[in-house]
């Protein structure tokens, strides 16, 4: 017997899963989040294909402490195979009830049952009955624990399923920031330029003297306005900064990531595999990598609304996970949990932990503040300056040759400060604003992700066949930059490094990148999607690149148990770099919602492109560098490749989430493109035209 | 003390009016209107989220002053119940489902009606440019905003 999906396991109640709604359509609540990546359409179209439903049919919830089941946060590429599996599990149950009802209805036989667009039938009668007819005679508080796996039902089809949330979000309205509760009014924080400063002084009467602000919240060091119409807000929250003197040590300037790499010890350092004996060494190379910090900077700046009532608090967040925030929010606000209740609501696009929570606190604080429900939204230099950073890395590789030209040894030691310091991870409170506040609460101590799939240290052990391995992760601390999850975590920066090594290797064996690969690779799978991008692309192990032109490969199986991926890019070096186009190979097992998955692919690769290219977090001693867009470019419309994604399916493979896997072959495969193309190898992101000079210099 | 100056101007085809101190267009819309489609995104004109169309051509609604406005003809997505150039265009976004999380999308929608108001057949390459320099998009949704943008060109370009 297959055991349950864990979230199963967690919310162990039909209930909590399915129900009938108000309208008689079928319930769907969820603990997955809609994160602008398309995951609640697909979880959806599991369960409504399970439940032989057209997915309008089905009434879907998704996060909310009061009517979801608890699922965790939605991160890690693993909606789809945890939030699927678990939605896909509760459905199967809740139909085979339904149609044990209507079979009891018809008086047959559930066996002679036929059931289509959700309506049951029996042979020989004319009616037919819906899921919503039936609600009367079923009893969904029952336990899915102990029940058979649901067989693998009827493929679902892939096509044609539209974006729940898109055609609304196209209009006026979706959002969180476009949000109304009667007599809500609008907050703003005044934060320091940087962290660990302290109040100094503040003229309370004369911010409580602006126009519109109707209330001022001094907590500790947590400073925030409330005012009735939101310009009036923004126009105070400019003004009163006049009103606020901080103070506070400057902070060091952090215009090297590789600098600051050095000059700090490790926290901890965590050999994570060491093994085999190498035999035959013939050569040695080594190489050292890096990336820098990068910016979250979602498009749509972090929002909450917070209401009190009678000692209980809602908030609306579009935070990655509303139990987490729950937990938190209860330990900075010194509330009982069961006083919280948290209601996702979907904010611009997320790309892991951004500003969403701690603006969630700040609303529940101005809310408390002001007795009112209030709104609060970070500004622009917030969202830069204020959300975690993509934690920098540098990653040192080394590895022997034997004379036939194979690896037989490999080293890879990653640095980098934690990856993950979300709420409810660790024993602190880690959201902003507890730390300001009077009670402060601090934020945990570094430690990173533990287990196999890492954090810092996801994807360093590479897939090849590499004779005696050494995989090491260095810790770093994480003062003075708050560094978190942004997609893919460390697998960005090691598949970059494992991926431009692997061409290092390559050429000094004089075979071509590809075989190169496959010859180290012995996953069937890993060796089809490879070979699959260099089909796609039209690769030619003759061609020697040069003249400005290139291409190359990069490959990695996200998390080395996600989804396999690999990309080839073209580039072309000239007065700018340029990403013309990217080929991407993607085996996720069995596709729910190909759009969906396409889609975060292209994104992925997009983001992953930009990243690569042109981003880079920059600190002076005074604070973050980037306020605005104009001090944090990103990848634009002309610069954007022209992409081609080809799904491989193998037969029985079960679906895998997609939306970080593209990420680290991305990266590498730029970085080798660009090095067919120069002859000259940049090792250090973002690779840009002033990198590729400075490496010239140094070499 | 000085009465406040009004200025009159249309939304959507219903008349408006607002203080001219006022602040900008975006916050009167969404704001005084209750039109949530012209989003914030930064205020400072970088990431064009809040574009709107005036008198035919796209402004970003947050560096637009409400004193700009005397006489104005304003259109904002949710004219695409009567303006068919707005609607033709978002009905090509969604069924390219050109966008990812959909934040940076209303405002694109937008540029690209009032392009292709002014200039049946624009150049993609124009049409690319005015994007780099006036919208952003975080999520990478390029590649399907750029199908989206072939499809109303090739659709155009039939009908020439
Ligand atoms: S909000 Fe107006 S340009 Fe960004
Ligand atoms: S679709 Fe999310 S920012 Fe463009």
């Amino acid at each position: 017997m297959t055991a349950p999906p864990a979230d199963i396991l967690a919310n162990p109640r039909l209930a909590q899963w399915i129900g009938v709604a108000a309208d008689g359509r079928l319930r769907l609540s969820i603990g997955k989040v809609e994160l602008g990546q398309g995951a609640v359409t697909a979880i959806a179209a599991i369960a409504a294909a399970e439940l032989r439903l057209a997915l309008d049919d089905l009434v879907v919830v998704a996060g909310d402490t009061a009517r979801a089941p608890d699922e965790g946060m939605t991160a890690g590429s693993m909606s789809i195979e945890q939030g699927g599996a678990a939605a896909r599990w509760a459905a199967a149950a809740a139909r085979e009830i339904f149609a044990k009802a209507a079979a009891a209805r018809f008086g047959c036989a559930v066996a002679d049952l036929r059931i289509d667009e959700g309506r049951f039938s029996a042979p020989q009668r004319n009616e037919s009955l819906g899921y919503g007819d039936l609600a009367g005679e079923v009893d969904l508080d029952c336990d899915l624990r102990d029940r058979e796996a649901p067989a693998m039902g009827a493929r679902m089809a892939q096509t044609g399923i539209a974006r729940l949330d898109l055609t609304a979000k196209l209009a006026g309205g979706a959002f969180i920031q476009d949000m109304d509760l009667p007599g809500l009014l609008h907050g703003r924080v005044l934060r320091a330029p940087r962290q660990n400063m302290r109040l100094a002084r503040i003229d309370r009467a004369a911010i409580e003297a602006l126009p519109g602000v109707r209330h001022v919240a001094v907590d500790g060091d947590f400073i925030g306005l409330v005012a009735g119409r939101e310009d009036e807000a923004e126009r105070a929250a400019a003004a009163a900064r006049r009103h606020i003197e901080w103070r506070g040590e400057e902070t060091p300037a952090l215009d090297d990531e590789n600098a600051w790499m050095d000059s700090v010890a490790a926290v901890s350092v965590t050999t994570l595999v060491d093994e085999g004996v190498g035999a035959g060494a013939a050569q040695r190379i080594e190489a050292v990598y890096s990336r820098p910090w990068i910016a979250h900077a979602s498009i749509g700046p972090s929002t909450a609304i917070a209401e009190w009532r009678d000692g209980a608090l809602t908030v609306w967040t579009h935070s990655q996970g509303v139990y987490p925030l729950r937990a938190a929010l209860a330990r900075a606000l010194e509330a009982a949990p069961d006083k919280i209740r948290v209601v996702h609501a979907m904010g611009a696009g997320c790309y892991g932990h951004n500003g969403a929570d701690d603006v969630a606190l700040d609303a529940a604080l101005l809310a408390r503040a002001a007795g009112a429900p209030v709104r609060c939204q970070w500004s622009r230099a917030d969202e830069l300056a204020w959300s975690p950073f993509g934690a920098p890395m540098r990653m040192k590789l080394s590895a022997a040759l034997d004379s036939q030209g194979r690896i037989v040894e490999w080293t890879h030691e990653v640095s980098s400060p934690p990856h993950v310091a979300r709420p409810g991870f660790g024993e602190g409170v880690n959201l902003l604003a507890a730390a300001q506040i009077e009670r402060a609460k601090p934020p945990s101590p570094p430690v990173d992700f533990p287990g196999p799939a890492g954090a810092g240290d996801r994807n360093a052990i590479p897939l090849y066949a590499v004779g005696r391995r050494r995989i090491v992760h260095r810790l770093l601390p994480q003062w003075p930059v708050r560094t978190s999850a942004l997609r893919s975590l460390g697998a960005h920066g090691n598949i970059f490094a494992i991926e431009s090594f692997m061409d290092e290797l390559a050429a000094r064996a004089g075979v071509d990148p590809i075989e190169f690969r496959l010859a180290h690779l012995t996953d069937a799978r890993a060796r089809a999607v490879v070979r699959a991008a260099g089909r796609l692309a039209g690769w030619d192990a003759r061609d020697k690149g040069g003249a400005g032109e290139g291409r190359g490969i990069g490959f990695a199986r996200y998390k080395n148990s996600g989804g396999y991926c690999a990309v080839v890019a073209r580039v072309e070096a000239t007065d700018k770099i340029a990403v013309t186009h990217a080929y991407a190979a993607v085996d996720c097992g069995a596709v729910v919602h190909a759009d969906g998955l396409r889609n975060q692919i292209e994104g992925g690769i997009v983001q992953a492109a930009s990243w690569t290219l042109k981003e880079a977090a920059r600190f002076a001693p005074d604070g973050p560098v980037a306020q605005s867009w104009a001090d944090y470019p990103i990848l634009n419309f002309s610069e954007c490749p022209e992409i081609h994604v080809e799904f491989l399916e193998p037969d029985g493979a079960p679906s895998l989430g997609g939306g970080e896997c593209a990420a680290g072959p991305t990266a590498a495969a730029i970085a080798n493109a660009l090095a067919h193309a120069l002859g000259l190898r940049v090792r250090n992101m973002p690779l840009t035209p002033d990198r590729i000079r400075k490496t010239i210099e140094t070499q | 003390m000085q009465a406040a100056r009004t200025i009159e101007f249309s939304v959507n085809g219903a008349p408006v009016s607002a203080e001219a101190a006022g602040s900008s267009l975006l916050a009167v819309l969404r704001g005084d209107l209750r039109l949530r489609g012209a989003r914030f995104g930064c205020g400072e004109g970088h990431c064009g989220a809040c574009t709107v169309i005036v008198n035919g051509r796209a402004v970003q609604a947050c560096q637009t002053p409400i004193w700009s406005l005397a006489g104005a003809d304003v259109r904002t997505i949710e004219a695409a119940a009567a303006d068919s150039l707005v609607a033709h265009v978002r009905k090509v976004f969604i069924e390219e489902q050109a966008a990812q999380c959909g934040y940076c999308t209303n405002g694109v929608i937008m540029t690209l009606a009032a392009l292709l108001a002014a200039d049946r057949t624009p150049a993609r390459r124009d049409i690319l440019a005015v994007l780099d320099e006036r919208h952003l998009c975080r999520c990478g949704a390029h590649p399907r905003i750029l199908r989206a943008i072939d499809r109303l060109l090739n659709v155009e370009a039939a009908r020439r």
